[in-house]
Formats: structure tokens, C-alpha cells, sequence
């Protein structure tokens, strides 16, 4: 009985909050189809169309066509690589200018301006030094997405604990040992804050650089089907960079999850 | 205080004199990374330039009205969904769904809707500003301490007395920080659409520059507009939030 029962309240409490998604998504669909205007084809269109273009391969490619081979590929490498040059230059530089103070009034100014040039300033600038090709993606994406990253984890490991660090000091522990032992695990929740800050800028830019490079990736695919006006096409390029930007962001979530789970566990030891 | 500023021009002139140094000994190709002192002396050139400068003029302007407009929408819905409690919960997972859609992927999708490019910039703008304010706006409001609602209840408030009163001041720098991350985002966005759609700009002189034979001297030199102009208006920002809540500051270092 008490199984039913709070298998019963879990499903109330999914309801009362996947209502209203459900119910937007029906609202889409029904004034699509009564409007008829093909600028917005009805979800019912897009997916099926999501489906033909990227997920009809055959079984032994996981269903992927060689479209969504050509178009993946580029596009998950360029986020990946860039990001995770620009998570590690920004831990790195990030520590240093956390811990010492004189680095850090020697590069705040600078620090400050970086961050204010909005990245996609700098994609002509790079497409003529590195012409379109991948390291003017990965270029793009490194100077667009090092600055969270950098930011969280100079305020990470600028404010670890003094308590902390006086006891590494009485038991002896210092150099790397004090880094990897000390500072780094208490600076990790605000590093991953910035990391994935990073991960969905690090989206945002490869796809705007994909728009404009118009040369490979899903970027790419969304040009074409702009130019030629196949609109449910590029609904479709539109919802699957949407899924792209959810499941990187859930992945994400999870890892975070598990990694910093004991900071979670000495939170409520704590309070 | 004063070792903190000559250390800040101590770095910024080593900055500016190594890119000097890579570019004039030609450890870096000059045409790639023109000597620092040509690319300040095009940024001051550039100021004389009508082309330029209205395209500066353009895409602030249609940032700042696409700003405002954001504000004027997702604050209200903001605070409607948030005191609402059913409805709250609901919108939390919807905004939660849409908030990782990276936006420039429906800069194709603007351009085929609208005809004008203006139209194009501006709702990109309102569209990628909603998120981050009313998401914060939406988290304020469950932050709001119960205390200080009931107490003003129970002297007879009604629910717009409280919401004015209480809701309002306590959510509002939560919400002044959403607008803040807006501003760049939305200043990301404007720059994405002028580069891929055209139609004026700063992004649109870039690319004119980009395509009319590689001067990345000029196009430096508008990033270190766009860098600067990023910066004052961040700086503003950071000004009025600490002068409007100076007590949401101190409570908060109260706290801690």
C-alpha cells in the first residue's frame, strides 16, 4: 500500500511539473497546423524531418546517415577541443592569479577587457589568420569560452578556507601537494559553475562560427537550408542543436554530480 | 590601492609591448598581428571614420532597445510566474527546457521571418535577454523570506502591498544581476546577427573589412572598440547594483 502510495505522489508531484511543457507543446502544434504558415511548419513536421535527415542510417551506424557523420563529427570536435584547451589554460592561469596576489593586479585590467569583447568580434579576425578551416573554429571557441572558467576559478581559489590551509601548513603539506590536495578540491565547486557556464557558451559559438565559416557542421546545414528556403529543414537543424544544447548540459549536470558529491555530502555534515 | 593600479598599468604596458615586440621583429607575421601601437592608432582613425561610427551607433542602438524590451518582458512574467506557486513550478521546468537552445541557432530563422534587419537584431536580443532575467527573477522569488511576507500579512497587507513591499525590494538584485548577464549576452548575439546577416553595424563593418582583403589592423581595432565598450558598460552596471543595494551587500557580508 505504502509502495502505491508514494509511487502515486511521485507521479503527482512529475505532473504538476511537466504540465505545462506538454501543454505548450500541444498549443504549438495545434496553431501551427490551423495557421498553415510555412514559416512555422507544426512539430509533428519537424521531427519526422529531425529523423529523415540525421537518424535513418543503417543499424550498424547507430541509425546515424552519413549526413549526420558529416555534420557531427566537425561540430562535436570543434566544441571539444576548444573547450577543454580553454578548461584547462583557464584552471591554469585561473590558480595562479587566485593565489598570488601580485599576479593578480598585474593581469586584472587585462583580464577585465578580455572578457568584455564580445567573442564573435574576433571571427573575422581569425578567419584571416587561420582561414576557414578547424583551428579558426577551435581558436573562436578557446577565446570565447576560457573566460568563465578563468573568472570561477581565480574566486575559487582565492577564497579557500583559511582554517583549511592552516592545517595543510601545521601537517606539512604544501607545493603541489598542497595544490592538488587543498586548493584545487576546494576551489572545484566554483570551477565547475564556470565550466559549464563554458560548455553552453562553447555551443553558441561554435555554431556562430559554423554560420559564418558556411563550410562544415550543423552550422552549415543551417545555411543551406536557409538559403534555399527549406524551412522544416531548418526547424529541424534548429530542434537538433536544441537537444544538442540540452544533453550536453544534462551530461554535464550528472558528471558534476558525482564528482563533487562528497562538497555536498560536507555541506549538510555542516549545517 | 596604489601598488594595485601601477601593477594594473605595469601589465597592460607588458601586454602592449610584447604584441609590439612578436609583430615589429616578425616572430609574428605582421599581417596577422599588426604592432600594437598601429592597431591603437587605427582605433583612434576609426573614429573619424562615418562608416564606423554609425555602425557603432546601430548596433547599440539595437541593443539597447532590445534590452529594454527584455527587461519590460521577462521581469513582469517573472514576477507573475513566481508568486504564483503552481504555475512557478511548471514554468521553472519549461524555462529550465529552453534556456540551454543555443540562440544564434535561430539567427537563419530571423533573417527568413523578418524582413527588416533591425527586426532581425532586436528580437534575437529580446530573445536571448528573456532567459537569464527571468530565470533569476523566478529563483528570487523563492528566496524571498516567509518571515518578512507573513508578518506584512498579518497586519493586513493584501498580496500587492506584499509583492511591492517586500517581494519586490528582496528579488530585485537578483533580478539587476540577470540584467546584467543579459547585457553581454546580448551584445554576443547583436554582433553574431550583424556578421552573418549584414544589413549595418559593428558586425557588418567587421566583415566588410574581413572580406575586402585582410586588414586585421582594422578589424583589432574594433575589437578593442567593442572590448572597451563592453567594459564601460559593464562597469556602469556594477556601479548602480552596488549604489541601489548597498544593504543587500552589507547583509550579505553580514552573513558570511
Amino acid at each position: 500500500m505504502t509502495v502505491l502510495r508514494t509511487a502515486l505522489r511521485y507521479v503527482g508531484w512529475a505532473l504538476s511539473r511537466i504540465w505545462l511543457v506538454i501543454g505548450l507543446l500541444v498549443l504549438w502544434e495545434l496553431l501551427t497546423r490551423s495557421r498553415e504558415d510555412p514559416f512555422f511548419p507544426p512539430p509533428s513536421e519537424i521531427v519526422p524531418e529531425l529523423r529523415e535527415i540525421w537518424f535513418s542510417g543503417p543499424a550498424d551506424h547507430f541509425f546515424l546517415t552519413s549526413k549526420a557523420i558529416n555534420d557531427f563529427t566537425p561540430s562535436l570536435a570543434h566544441i571539444f577541443v576548444g573547450w577543454l584547451a580553454a578548461s584547462f589554460f583557464g584552471i591554469v592561469l585561473g590558480v595562479a592569479v587566485g593565489r598570488s596576489r601580485a599576479i593578480s593586479e598585474y593581469l586584472n585590467p587585462l583580464i577585465e577587457f578580455g572578457r568584455a569583447i564580445p567573442p564573435p568580434t574576433l571571427i573575422p579576425f581569425f578567419i584571416i589568420v587561420f582561414k576557414i578551416a578547424d583551428p579558426m573554429y577551435i581558436a573562436v571557441i578557446i577565446f570565447g569560452v576560457i573566460w568563465p572558467v578563468l573568472l570561477n576559478t581565480i574566486d575559487g581559489a582565492r577564497t579557500v578556507d583559511s582554517v583549511q590551509l592552516d592545517t595543510a601548513k601545521v601537517f606539512g603539506i604544501t607545493g603541489w601537494q598542497r595544490l592538488w590536495k587543498v586548493i584545487l578540491p576546494a576551489a572545484s565547486p566554483k570551477i565547475f559553475a564556470g565550466l559549464r557556464l563554458s560548455l553552453s557558451l562553447a555551443v553558441i559559438l561554435m555554431v556562430i562560427s559554423e554560420l559564418i565559416g558556411a563550410a562544415s557542421g550543423i552550422g552549415e546545414h543551417l545555411v543551406n537550408a536557409q538559403q534555399s528556403f527549406q524551412l522544416p529543414s531548418m526547424w529541424a537543424g534548429i530542434l537538433l542543436l536544441s537537444i544538442l544544447g540540452l544533453l550536453l548540459n544534462g551530461v554535464f549536470v550528472l558528471v558534476e554530480r558525482r564528482v563533487l558529491s562528497w562538497h555536498r555530502g560536507a555541506q549538510r555534515l555542516e549545517s | 590601492m596604489k601598488t594595485r593600479a601601477v601593477r594594473g598599468a605595469v601589465g597592460v604596458a607588458g601586454a602592449v609591448a610584447v604584441i609590439e615586440l612578436v609583430s615589429r621583429t616578425g616572430l609574428v607575421d605582421e599581417t596577422a598581428l599588426p604592432p600594437a601601437s598601429i592597431i591603437v592608432a587605427r582605433a583612434v582613425e576609426q573614429l573619424g571614420d562615418a562608416e564606423f561610427r554609425d555602425g557603432l551607433a546601430s548596433t547599440l542602438g539595437a541593443w539597447a532597445g532590445g534590452m529594454l524590451i527584455a527587461i519590460g518582458v521577462a521581469v513582469p512574467l517573472g514576477l507573475a510566474l513566481g508568486s504564483i506557486r503552481w504555475l512557478g513550478d511548471a514554468s521553472r521546468v519549461v524555462v529550465e527546457l529552453m534556456r540551454p537552445i543555443p540562440s544564434v541557432a535561430l539567427i537563419p530563422l530571423a533573417i527568413v521571418i523578418f524582413a527588416s534587419t533591425t527586426n532581425v537584431k532586436m528580437s534575437l536580443i529580446v530573445y536571448a535577454g528573456t532567459w537569464p532575467i527571468l530565470i533569476n527573477t523566478l529563483y528570487a522569488l523563492r528566496e524571498v523570506d516567509p518571515l518578512a511576507k507573513d508578518t506584512l500579512r498579518s497586519f493586513g497587507f493584501g498580496r500587492l502591498a506584499v509583492l511591492w513591499r517586500v517581494t519586490m525590494p528582496s528579488a530585485a538584485p537578483f533580478v539587476t544581476t540577470g540584467i546584467r548577464i543579459s547585457a553581454s549576452v546580448g551584445l554576443i548575439v547583436v554582433i553574431s546577427a550583424e556578421l552573418f546577416a549584414g544589413g549595418g553595424g559593428l558586425g557588418t563593418y567587421l566583415s566588410r573589412t574581413q572580406s575586402g582583403g585582410g586588414r586585421t589592423d582594422l578589424l583589432l581595432a574594433g575589437a578593442l572598440w567593442a572590448g572597451l565598450i563592453g567594459l564601460v558598460i559593464n562597469v556602469v552596471l556594477v556601479w548602480a547594483e552596488r549604489k541601489a543595494f548597498r544593504w543587500h551587500s552589507a547583509r550579505i557580508e553580514g552573513r558570511a
